[in-house]
């Protein structure tokens, strides 16, 4: 039973994590109807910076911190080179694009960082096991660390639904994602309305990078991993739909790492032990999306249909 | 396709002479093992690419999994060789069918949903035949799986000869390029044409898209499984790294580099994209920090594709210089 | 009096609270046209889309001619011989003015699971094709790319393609609009050649064309229709001219 508590925490955590890279990815779908492959890109130099800058100044906050300001730079460069052009293109072109800038981004880190994976320590005072964890109920000790994270993963998404339903500048955004013409006829500079919930994006998924460095291996291709997870809870939250996202992503996060961990154990009661680890290993990595196959089967538009349709 | 002959023959001139390059490249110096093997890869990544711009082109279904329907057939001739079977009658059917079927299976499901949720799809489809083949341990999991023998035909080992397998190859190619044609062309592809330009219209004459889409699907996923079954031939070896979804984007972006509109397009793209990996590799180690930026400029600055690009050219030539156009005129 | 070509009963729809169609009830005779007019937001592109299938009622049943096809998706309404014209013209940009047409020929003539055969040499396909582009008076035009087309020839070119489906009953939703005044005077021509061989369900604002063309008009009024009559009966009917068309209209 503890076993399933710790897999749902490390699932919700997971989760958190696609939400903030999901979140961008959506509202830059949601407002600009521009697929862009590359937000991966974002989530990788996020924790290719913390992990770097974490040991030049000695501290893993510092580094996380000073990872924002980076992501929303690259983020404002590649928008000023290459996506500005892209958003009066059809979606083919769109995805080829952002491939491209795939590409280039990754093996310039492969050029500047290597391909073996750096390793990045949980934040001093924070470290998991018994000295740094939290004992959630009796006899079970959770890292304080990945609670950190779920915290976060609490307080982004009631900001940025502050910010979406309360401001101006979010009421902007909701009006440009369902009426992009009226909002220029408005007067509003729907250019800089782009370019700053670009950069908004870019620095939410720079940031989940930073926040992921510690526990999953920073490399070159784990940005390609959590994108296409990203879409995934895109799609079954529905396009341009932030609570979708939300709801989705922890979903999506809970099913794969529950997966991973049970369904072995649970083939184990129909097949030999070492056809089970396999089918079971297998089965987990294509349960989420064998759930958003189902679920696009009955509900074609995602769970929350709103915002643009596709 | 009543066209006079003239006509279809300049509008498939660049396709044709590409065709026939590579009918002559091993008599003119590119017969070594070493050139006959890349453009065996180009040839065969040619045939996916024509089928998927069937697809993109044809039925307007931008897949971003269709690398997964060569890896099935890749795939099957690996499974076939594991198991000591390697009858080319036995092999390459089952490769198309395994491929088919997989096609048939996802795009019922895909073909629900149209425009962005369309790509995903396909896109997490893939994924899962991804996944699964590196759960596949027995044949090498994440490893791969290098064959024992290129497929046999009637227990006769033709195909070790590099020169059979080019003319093979390019035949094939040839074929699928033709046929391809010739569907877009018939009844068939007239409605497909229709629903990707204004689904409400074929709906409005009584044309429900979908049974023509999904057979179309199928179709293009044949195909992939046809050229995964060459690729295994060609490189003897086969990873998971095969049905990546790079691969499907490698794949989708030959189509749009050569030029969406036409299927012969689809070639250049795969042979222009194939070779140029290949020599950028060898000029450098972090090649595709000039592969990556190529691509970019390509989609923003050639939206019709190589196949456009001579007009394109011309066009900009001429604005470029007033004087000649009013020599011209 | 013959059976109904089309016939609804107690057809209603609702969008959330609001009530777009609210109990109508008419009916079409072969070779009759039947306008419905009604001011804007009255629900008439609504209720086309009823009628046609792209929209399924909450209540109340379609028959058309003799079966009910309440449930029948739009397609199959089509093949049926239910022929929809829309409002904002919906043609193939990318075929020509023959093309789009000889694409609802085909539709009806034989299997389109046909995979090599090149179909631009179909002569039957194209003869029918032809035929139905020459009764709109587009013949001349028939090579010609849709896109190129003018705005009237385009709405001739919807014509010609719902003929070409060899329907019975032809569903027109304004089939006028954006028209210039020779382009309206052609199509009316062709309205008017077209009544007797098929029954037309006619939504237009053309007030004129309307009174010229229409064997009987109901007038639709927030989804409910408040009168059905011949044109005498609703020129001087004393409801539709407060509700709709206004003293100056029929000045």
């Amino acid at each position: 039973m503890s076993m399933l508590l710790v897999q749902a925490l490390n699932g919700l955590q997971f989760g958190v994590l696609l939400f903030l890279v999901a979140a961008g990815l959506s509202l830059v779908f949601g407002v600009m109807d521009l697929i862009n492959l590359a937000h991966g890109v974002q989530y990788m130099l996020g924790a290719y910076v913390a992990a770097t800058l974490g040991v030049w100044t000695g501290s893993f906050w510092l580094g996380a911190l000073l990872s924002l300001p980076v992501a929303l730079l690259v983020g404002l460069a590649l928008e000023w080179l290459v996506f500005r052009h892209l958003y009066r293109r059809d979606h083919l072109s769109q995805v080829l694009a952002t491939f491209g800038v795939i590409l280039t981004v990754e093996e310039a880190t492969r050029a500047l960082w290597g391909s073996a994976p750096q390793t990045v320590l949980e934040p001093s005072g924070l470290t998991g096991g018994p000295m740094g964890g939290v004992e959630i109920v009796a006899g079970l000790i959770y890292p304080t660390y990945r609670l950190v994270i779920i915290g976060v993963g609490i307080v982004v998404p009631l900001l940025l639904w502050f910010l979406v339903e309360r401001t101006r500048a979010g009421m902007l955004v909701r009006a440009g994602a369902t009426h992009p013409a009226m909002v220029s006829a408005l007067g509003v500079d729907i250019r800089r309305l782009f370019t700053v919930v670009f950069a908004f994006g870019a620095m939410l998924a720079g940031f989940a990078g930073a926040l992921a460095s510690p526990i999953f291996p920073v490399a070159p291709g784990m940005g390609d991993t959590v994108l296409i997870l990203c879409f995934v809870v895109i799609v079954i939250g529905g396009v341009g739909s932030i609570r979708g996202a939300f709801i989705a992503a922890l979903l999506v996060g809970l099913l794969d790492s529950v997966g991973r961990a049970m369904l072995p154990d649970l083939l184990r009661l129909v097949l030999d032990p070492s056809s089970a680890r396999q089918t079971g290993a297998a089965l987990a990595s294509m349960l989420v999306y064998i759930v958003m196959a189902a679920i696009l089967f009955f509900r074609p538009a995602g769970l929350f249909p709103g915002g643009r349709s596709a | 396709m009543t066209a006079p002959f003239h006509k279809t023959l300049r509008k498939h001139a660049l396709a044709l002479v590409t065709l026939l390059a590579l009918a002559a490249a091993p008599f003119l110096g590119f017969g070594d093992g070493f050139a006959l093997s890349l453009l065996a890869r180009a040839m065969i990544l040619g045939m996916a690419a024509v089928s998927l711009s069937l697809l993109v082109g044809g039925a307007g279904l931008v897949s971003l999994g269709h690398a997964a329907t060569m890896g099935i057939g890749a795939y099957t001739v690996v499974a076939f060789d594991a198991a000591g079977i390697s009858e080319g009658l036995i092999v390459f059917p089952a490769a198309i069918a395994a491929a088919a079927a997989y096609a048939l299976v996802t795009g019922a499901v895909s073909l629900r949903t149209s425009g962005v949720h369309f790509i995903m799809i396909t896109l997490a489809f893939g994924q899962m035949a991804f996944f699964t083949t590196s759960s596949f341990s027995s044949l090498g999991g994440d490893d791969g799986y290098t064959l024992y023998a290129r497929t046999e035909w009637l227990g006769t080992r033709i195909l070790d000869s590099r020169l059979t397998f080019h003319f093979l190859c390019l035949g094939l190619l040839a074929l699928v390029w033709v046929g391809g044609g010739l569907l877009l062309g018939s009844r068939f592809g007239r409605v497909l044409r229709a629903a990707r330009e204004n689904p409400q219209r074929a709906l409005a004459v009584g044309f429900q898209p979908y049974p023509y889409r999904l057979v179309a699907y199928v179709m293009a996923g044949a195909v992939g499984g046809l050229a995964g079954a060459l690729l295994a031939n060609a490189t003897e070896f086969v990873s998971p790294a095969l049905l990546s979804w790079t691969r499907s984007g490698e794949l989708l972006f030959m189509v749009i580099l050569g030029g969406v509109g036409q299927l012969g397009g689809a070639i250049l793209g795969a042979l222009a994209i194939v070779l140029l990996e290949e020599s950028l590799s060898h000029l450098m180690v972090y090649w595709r920090l000039v592969f990556g930026p190529l691509l970019v400029l390509s989609v923003l600055f050639l939206p019709d594709g190589l196949v456009g690009a001579p007009l394109r050219l011309r066009a900009a030539f001429r604005f470029a210089s007033p004087k000649r156009r009013n020599a011209d005129a | 009096m013959p059976d109904p070509l089309l016939e609804l009963r107690g057809l209603s729809k609702n969008f959330g609270a609001l009530t777009v169609t609210s109990d109508v009830s008419l009916t079409v005779l072969p070779g009759e046209i039947h306008a419905i007019i009604g001011p804007n937001g009255a629900g008439k592109t609504t209720l086309i889309h009823q009628i046609s299938g792209t929209l399924r009622p909450d209540r109340g049943t379609i028959r058309f001619a003799g079966q009910d096809v309440t449930a029948l998706p739009f397609e199959r309404r089509a093949r049926l011989g239910l022929a929809r014209s829309f409002q904002i013209t919906s043609i193939v940009p990318g075929f020509t003015a023959l093309e789009n047409v000889a694409l609802a020929v085909q539709a009806r003539s034989g299997s389109s699971f046909r995979f090599l055969r090149p179909v631009a040499g179909e002569a039957a396909l194209n003869a029918e094709a032809r035929a139905a582009l020459d009764t709109v008076g587009l013949g001349r035009v028939a090579d010609r790319g849709a896109a190129a087309l003018s705005h009237g020839e385009k709405r001739q070119l919807e014509l010609a393609i719902a003929i070409a489906m060899n329907p019975r009953l032809l569903l027109l939703d304004e089939p006028l609009a954006g028209a210039g005044p020779e382009e309206t005077e052609r199509l009316i021509g062709i309205l008017r050649a077209l009544r007797s061989r098929y029954g037309i369900l006619l939504v237009e604002h053309d007030m004129q064309a309307v009174f010229a063309l229409a064997d009987r008009i109901s007038v639709l009024v927030y989804g409910r229709v408040i009168v059905t009559g011949t044109v005498d009966e609703i020129r001087g009917h004393p409801e539709v001219r407060t509700a709709y068309l206004g003293e100056d209209a029929l000045a």
